[in-house]
């Protein structure tokens, strides 16, 4: 009996070749495909930010034209976003939601299979977008910056129209996964993981996804009409024609907005695990956590417009629009706090994952506080596309968004691979990857408040030192990523064996059930539902 | 010990770098000098939020440091497992939003007065000057005087130091008058700022937006276009030259005059000779066409059309001319000149550019030749 039952496993493992990932509707391999996708999207990304700091390291305009260089910055927050960020977290969810809520795989595998395969047709056509430029006669390239304003981006070539499908395709495959993921966690929980014991991270990919079917369709909505007004003359945001440019403005920040909590929950999901993992103690306030994760789900999808102070609304809607917006950091004030006191009268290890959780704790504060700096309307009058905007988002999206994903990484590589990553080298590109990121985006505030707008090719010499300081740590940053690159690939080779609970403290508080499979777990895990005590 | 205290050293150096910023937080670092009363507003609300950022970051930074140092592993801490059910644990959750509800207010309540400010529209105003962003220059016309004032870019070599913060018309106003500007567009969106005196306010085609400011000293202010508005985003400066009442009365009636002898000039019956309308022509080309034609008439392959050579300025006349006066239906990016420019300067243009850089047609156009297509 128990020989029949060992062959029928036998005949479960992966299809050989190019079909198991072609064909595949395995949430381990689809979320590996995930992983690597972002991979690759990540350097192609940070590539482009290389060049952008470069051309900004003197004055003048020594390596891309104009032109060329707003197609880099537009297509660097493009790939980042939709090619690197979201991807990375959709691929953690494929990993690790199933085996954390105890199923044998996701809601939809096949639906699954058509939003990743999706991803990579999409990243064809935006990085086509960006390469027609240098075929005559297709135009003036996009050089609109990542939020597409007309009647700018009425103007522009045929790359827009390239870009306009590729935004499309990449709206049906988030919306898709985001379906799947929702689905996935309110069906197939094991018996005995009611909605309040799930891992927290469980939890932000929740939100998530209801934030992202929400709003990716108002977006695509958005960027039809903009295609309509290019090609069929129906000027929605032609004011010649009836239409209204800042229309678009709204029905852009409409999704651009909760976007940004897109891309940061599944992230503060994952130092919801990390950080009691390594304090070896529960999560402070876990019902709060959650609860003021729901208002910050709700409070995020009404705010928009604190994006476009500049464009003459009427004194009330600014008044709202700041008064939300200040009332955001009650949310997220409260999850950094209860992050904080996790660790405290903890008994605390400092492994690479959770280095990564306490510097972001203190460098997304920092965004946190510059982020209520911009809310105040009069004073982001001022402060309104200049480089210290540049320099707020980014220390809101790397260590918000981007360390929280490689946190989650040096966490889960020991499950996912079943070897451990070397932790001196883990320790090594935690400081060069955080110092340097610092010395990059820290001046920026800097030539931001001495009056230098964002997008601009050229700068005037009084900003040259910051700039200079700005690009030698973007060129530092970008390098420490090489390092990354190396030690998954290591891991992935091999390297010490992981025990099935690599972390001593990974079974604390509300975990998941993916400590108990072994490392790494088999090509099938909880064919049958597991008991939970 | 030793990988601690390295890692220590590490953090409270990145710590320092935080908490020291806004300490050195003087003019270089910091905004440039307000000389408006709006613009001072903001610069103290702006110290104000700046100030309570530092402290909340002190706050953070040193709870963080302390759990760091105290609650390690390494040195023997427990874990308490019950911490979170504690009064503390139990209750943080309304105490917490409390005191950051408290501070949201302060500032809050502190901007609404700068924000009504901002929106008060109902002084009476003794200048008002509607600025008008294209692609890329500036035109500013003084409604209450009917003049008109385009302002261009300066080459590196007339601007030396303040490339890109330099112009050939600067928008000269008087000081200690209310100045209302009204802003917008003529093709895409731009942003006029000139942060010592005057805020954001978007240019937006078929919108109005309106700001105000008083400047408070003499002197000369600098700006750049804040909105992306594609190619030369970056070479768009704004400067605002402010003087005493008495020398803007003398510079107004000084333009007034030359403005009127321009107008005459250009509506007299005379047939120009091609020398003198070749130029003229070049002064025009190179303040209106060059952003995008460029000096050498070449154009960008594939996005500006070259003039030398090209079809435009070498084939049909009446081609030319159209597409000057009308905008290209082709092309969205080239603008309709019959409005901003007089039948002199259009004929100059036109004739300068169906000679120049070789193309040497021989046509020359004359101003009653733009009067007649302007029927």
């Amino acid at each position: 009996m128990s020989a029949v039952i060992h062959e029928d496993h036998h005949h479960e493992g992966p299809p050989a070749g190019f079909k198991r990932w072609l064909y595949s509707t395995n949430h381990k391999d689809i979320g590996t495909m995930y992983l690597i996708f972002a991979l690759v999207m990540l350097f192609i990304g940070g590539g482009m930010a290389m060049i952008i700091r470069a051309e900004l390291f003197m004055p003048g305009v020594q390596i891309v034209n104009p032109d060329l260089y707003n197609n880099l910055l537009t297509d660097h927050a493009l790939i980042m976003i939709f090619g690197m960020v979201m991807p990375a977290a959709a691929g953690m969810a494929n990993w690790m939601i199933p085996m954390m809520i105890g199923a044998p795989d996701m809601a939809l595998p096949r639906m699954n299979n058509m939003s990743f395969w999706l991803l990579p047709a999409a990243a064809i056509l935006l990085l086509s977008s960006l390469l027609v430029q240098f075929i005559p006669g297709t135009g003036v390239p996009i050089n609109t910056g990542w939020t597409l304003y007309p009647p700018l981006s009425v103007q522009t070539g045929m790359g827009m129209d390239l870009l306009i499908f590729s935004v499309h395709l990449l709206g049906i495959s988030s919306i898709m996964a985001s379906i799947n993921i929702v689905t996935t966690i309110l069906n197939m929980r094991a018996p005995g993981m009611p909605l309040m014991k799930m891992p927290l991270f469980v939890w932000a990919w929740l939100f998530t996804g209801l934030l992202l079917i929400i709003v990716m369709p108002v977006l695509a909505g958005g960027v039809t009409m903009l295609l309509f007004d290019r090609h069929f003359g129906t000027s929605f945001f032609d004011a010649a024609g009836g239409g209204d440019p800042v229309l678009f403005q709204h029905l852009f920040w409409f999704f651009g907005h909760p976007e940004v909590y897109v891309l940061l929950l599944p992230s503060i999901g994952v130092l919801g695990l990390v950080i009691p993992t390594f304090s070896r103690k529960p999560l402070f306030g876990y019902k709060p956590l959650v609860f003021f994760m729901g208002f910050l789900f709700a409070l995020g999808l009404v705010v928009w417009a604190h994006h476009q102070y500049t464009i003459g609304m009427s004194l009330g809607a600014t008044m709202y629009f700041m008064i939300g917006t200040i009332l955001i950091s009650i949310p997220v004030g409260l999850m950094l706090f209860n992050f904080i006191f996790t660790m405290w009268r903890g008994s605390m290890t400092f492994e690479t994952p959770m280095l990564f959780a306490i510097a972001i704790i203190l460098m997304f504060s920092f965004a946190g506080v510059t982020g209520v700096m911009l809310a105040v309307v009069p004073a982001d009058l001022q402060y309104h596309d200049t480089y210290f905007v540049v320099a707020h988002f980014h220390y809101a999206l790397i260590p918000g968004a981007v360390f929280g994903l490689y946190a989650g990484v040096f966490y889960w590589l020991p499950k996912w691979t079943g070897h451990m990553y070397n932790e001196k080298l883990g320790k090594i590109f935690f400081w060069w990857t955080t110092l340097s990121f610092n010395l990059t985006f820290f001046p920026q505030h800097f030539s931001g408040l001495a009056g230098m707008p964002r997008r601009i090719v050229d700068y005037n010499i009084q900003y040259i030192e910051f700039n200079q300081i700005s690009s030698i740590g973007g060129f530092l940053f970008g390098l420490s990523h090489l390092l990354f690159l190396y030690i998954i690939i290591k891991t992935v080779k091999g390297g010490e064996k992981a025990a099935d609970k690599p972390w001593e403290g990974a079974q604390i508080g509300t975990p998941g059930l993916e400590w108990t499979l072994p490392s790494p777990p088999p090509f099938h895990s909880f064919t049958t539902p597991p008991q939970i005590k | 010990m030793s990988k601690s205290k390295s890692f220590l050293a590490s953090l409270s150096a990145f710590l320092l770098t935080l908490i020291a910023s806004p300490a050195f937080a003087d003019y270089a670092l910091n905004f440039p000098e307000p000389v408006s009363p709006l613009t001072s507003q903001m610069y103290d609300l702006h110290m104000l939020t700046t100030k309570i950022a530092t402290i909340i970051m002190v706050i953070v930074i040193s709870i963080v440091t302390y759990a760091i140092l105290k609650f390690r592993k390494s040195k023997g801490a427990e874990a308490d497992q019950n911490f979170h059910k504690s009064a503390f644990g139990t209750w943080s959750w309304i105490l917490v939003p409390i005191i950051v509800l408290g501070i949201d207010l302060t500032i809050a309540g502190s901007a609404t007065d700068a924000l009504k400010q901002v929106e008060d529209y109902s002084q009476k105003n003794d200048v008002t000057v509607k600025v008008i962003g294209s692609q890329w220059k500036w035109t500013y016309e003084y409604m209450d005087d009917d003049i008109r004032v385009v302002s261009n870019m300066l080459s590196k070599e007339e601007a030396g130091d303040n490339y890109l913060r330099a112009v050939d018309n600067p928008l000269v106003l008087p000081v200690n008058k209310r100045i209302r500007f009204l802003h917008t567009a003529s093709d895409v969106l731009h942003a006029w700022w000139v942060p010592q005196i005057v805020y954001k306010k978007d240019s937006i085609p078929g919108y109005i937006n309106e700001t105000w400011t008083i400047i408070e000293k003499e002197g000369t202010y600098r700006g750049q276009c804040a909105e992306i508005c594609g190619t030369g985003h970056a070479f768009m400066p704004i400067v605002v030259e402010a003087v005493s009442q008495d020398k803007y009365d003398a510079w107004l009636s000084e333009k007034k005059i030359a403005m009127a002898s321009a107008a005459a000039e250009a509506s007299a019956d005379k047939t120009w000779t091609m020398a003198e309308l070749m130029s003229r022509g070049e002064q025009v080309y190179n303040t209106n066409c060059v952003a995008c034609h460029q000096i050498t008439g070449e154009g960008v392959p594939g996005v500006f059309p070259a003039l030398k050579g090209g079809q435009i300025a070498t084939g049909p006349v009446a081609d030319h001319l159209s597409i000057v006066m009308n905008g290209s239906t082709k092309n969205p990016v080239m603008a309709a000149w019959a409005g901003a420019l007089n039948d002199l300067e259009l004929a100059a243009l036109i004739t300068y550019e169906r000679n120049a850089w070789g193309n040497n047609t021989g046509d020359v156009v004359q101003p009653t030749d733009i009067k007649s297509a302007r029927k």
